[in-house]
């Protein structure tokens, strides 16, 4: 055996570092039980009929009508609080990193996105419930205003409702992803952009955005992927009324609701290829971005 | 220095009132149980709760297993990859990753479907055999965070130095991470340990679909059948998140580069 390994060698086992291999081992067998295998589980199942045999027609009845309908649901929810929570993010990290605000409002705001990323299912819906539910605090101080929310056609428990919560975590969430990028800008890109005879319009056009671009569009699509995998928030707001995927999935592990095991594979077999599809598409363009930003 | 932009302390006011209008709202929701006066009745008729009580000590019990796990499993492989396997880098982190990539809700489909009563490994089979699957999945799901927490946790500190300065003296292995690696690294380790536990804590989907009598589940029973006590539950859940988000905090501001959240 040669003393050298060549550098584009593989990790290969050795005797001096047999060790570490043994070091290793518990955490890739961690991974594959509780991580690879349960998921490979369901990928192979969704492509099975009963029989075990190969099949495409689980995935064809995705199509059926209510199925197709919950999809989209999820992507309707899941895109709207990622718009709105990428958007509102954005605007109170360019506050606090650009803003010129009081020193202290920046680390109070990331401490407090830190935890409010980490407040969400069940009770998250419980404040919400207490905040605009029909005997809600502000449901009544705005009644007491004689404004009447529920009257003007709002209401907690809908697709509207559910969006308005879950920005209280995807906002906080895209505070915290985008900060870094915004802190990446350098001061003299704008100071160079303003000596060349460049208004801050033309510097945000033509500067900033195309360096900003991929870490915003990719905190997005976390920010999506975040949303559409949620279930406790939604469940405990609005039962089983609003048929977003998750729950839909939750009544087919609890009782088959599809009638047909391998349907509920493949459902989450679509789950998992948009929640992966979006990481994906989040870690090419955060590495694009770090071009720059470095 | 600039000056403050009008626009900025907009966003700001608009902010501070979205994040703190359901705190306040909660709160004085939380009070109204007792018709005509604001009292703590709501969080007594919790306290005295058997199931509150039974639920809460459960998913502590759950939470400090995962934690003890976790640890045990992120910490060696962090520092062996670190010393002798930097290779494997890559790797180790897109799984420690998976979890945030795979939802929950299909993890634990899986579980119960490979672990079920009638597979080579019955864990749904007993109540104890659940116990562990669930606890092995919220070591799965706080992974990304304690893994990254530890490894930031090492990468601050000497570990090749560390590791042969012991070797030397003629510690061994499990001497050198017991007795060198963790102490040094004991503030990384609390950070993931707390954020495990906040994340564990009110965890609804895998206990739920596992049937194990904890508090996520007990919350989202509460909330179906209650109207004030939910409210006085959702300002417990946000203090323990708050208190474990500012126990990291404060342990981070000794260490170095130990300080990040996400």
């Amino acid at each position: 055996m040669s003393a050298i390994a060549p550098t584009v060698a593989r990790p290969r086992i050795t005797l001096s570092n047999l060790g570490a291999w043994f070091g290793v081992a518990p955490f890739f067998i961690f991974a594959l039980m509780f991580l690879i295998a349960p998921t490979v589980y369901l990928l192979i199942g969704a492509f099975q009929n009963h029989d075990g045999g190969f099949t495409l027609d689980n995935l064809a009845r995705l199509g059926q009508p209510s199925i197709r309908n919950s999809y989209l649901l999820s992507i309707e929810v899941s895109f709207t609080s990622a718009l709105f929570g990428a958007l509102f993010g954005l605007c109170l990290a360019l506050a606090i990193v650009r803003g010129g605000l009081p020193g202290w409002l920046r680390p109070t705001l990331m401490t407090f996105s830190g935890v409010a990323s980490n407040f969400a299912g069940v009770p998250l819906a419980f404040a919400f419930i207490a905040t605009l539910g029909r005997m809600g605090f502000i449901t009544v101080l705005l009644n007491n205003l004689g404004l009447d929310l529920y009257a003007a056609g709002f209401n907690i428990f809908t697709f509207t409702g559910l969006t308005l919560t879950y920005l209280y975590f995807q906002i906080p969430l895209m505070i915290l992803v985008v900060t870094p990028a915004l802190d990446g800008m350098k001061r003299e890109w704008n100071e160079a952009a303003s000596m060349l005879g460049a208004s801050q319009a033309q510097y945000w056009r033509m500067v900033a955005l195309p360096v900003l671009w991929p870490s915003i569009l990719g905190a997005s699509l976390l920010l999506f992927a975040n949303a559409f995998g949620a279930i406790a928030t939604a469940y405990a707001l609005t039962g089983p009324s609003l048929n977003i995927v998750p729950i839909l999935l939750y009544a087919q592990i609890r009782g088959d609701v599809l009638h047909d095991p391998n349907l509920g594979y493949a459902l989450a077999l679509g789950m998992l290829l948009i929640t992966g599809l979006s990481n994906f598409a989040y870690i090419v363009l955060r590495a694009r971005s770090e071009r720059w930003l470095k | 220095m600039k000056r403050s932009s009008p626009g900025a302390w907009l966003a700001i006011i608009l902010g501070v009132t979205y994040f703190l209008a359901p705190l306040i709202a909660t709160f004085e929701f939380s009070l109204r149980l007792k018709r005509g006066e604001y009292s703590f009745e709501a969080y007594r008729l919790v306290f005295e709760s058997g199931n509150f009580q039974s639920s809460f000590l459960y998913s502590t019990t759950v939470a400090l297993a995962t934690i003890v796990i976790g640890v045990a499993l992120a910490v060696p492989t962090a520092y062996w990859v670190q010393l002798r396997l930097p290779r494997l880098r890559g790797l180790v982190e897109f799984i420690t990753l998976l979890p945030l990539v795979i939802p929950a809700i299909v993890l634990v489909f899986g579980y119960i479907r490979l672990y079920d009563s009638s597979s080579v490994l019955p864990l749904t089979g007993s109540a104890f055999g659940t116990n562990i699957l669930l606890t092995l999945g919220y070591v799965g799901l706080a992974m990304p965070y304690m893994y990254r927490s530890v490894d930031t946790g090492l990468r601050a500190i000497d570990v090749r130095t560390l590791t042969e300065a012991a070797e030397s003296q003629g510690a061994n292995w499990p001497t050198i991470l017991l007795k060198v690696i963790l102490p040094n690294i004991r503030s990384a380790i609390l950070s993931g340990a707390f954020l495990t536990f906040a994340i564990v804590i009110g965890e609804f989907t895998f206990a739920s679909l596992l049937n194990r009598p904890a508090f996520g589940p007990y919350l989202q029973l509460i909330g179906a059948s209650r109207a004030y006590e939910p409210a006085a539950l959702a300002v417990m859940a946000f203090a323990i998140t708050w208190a474990c988000m500012g126990l990291i905090q404060l342990i981070g501001r000794g260490a170095p580069g130990a300080q990040d959240t996400r």
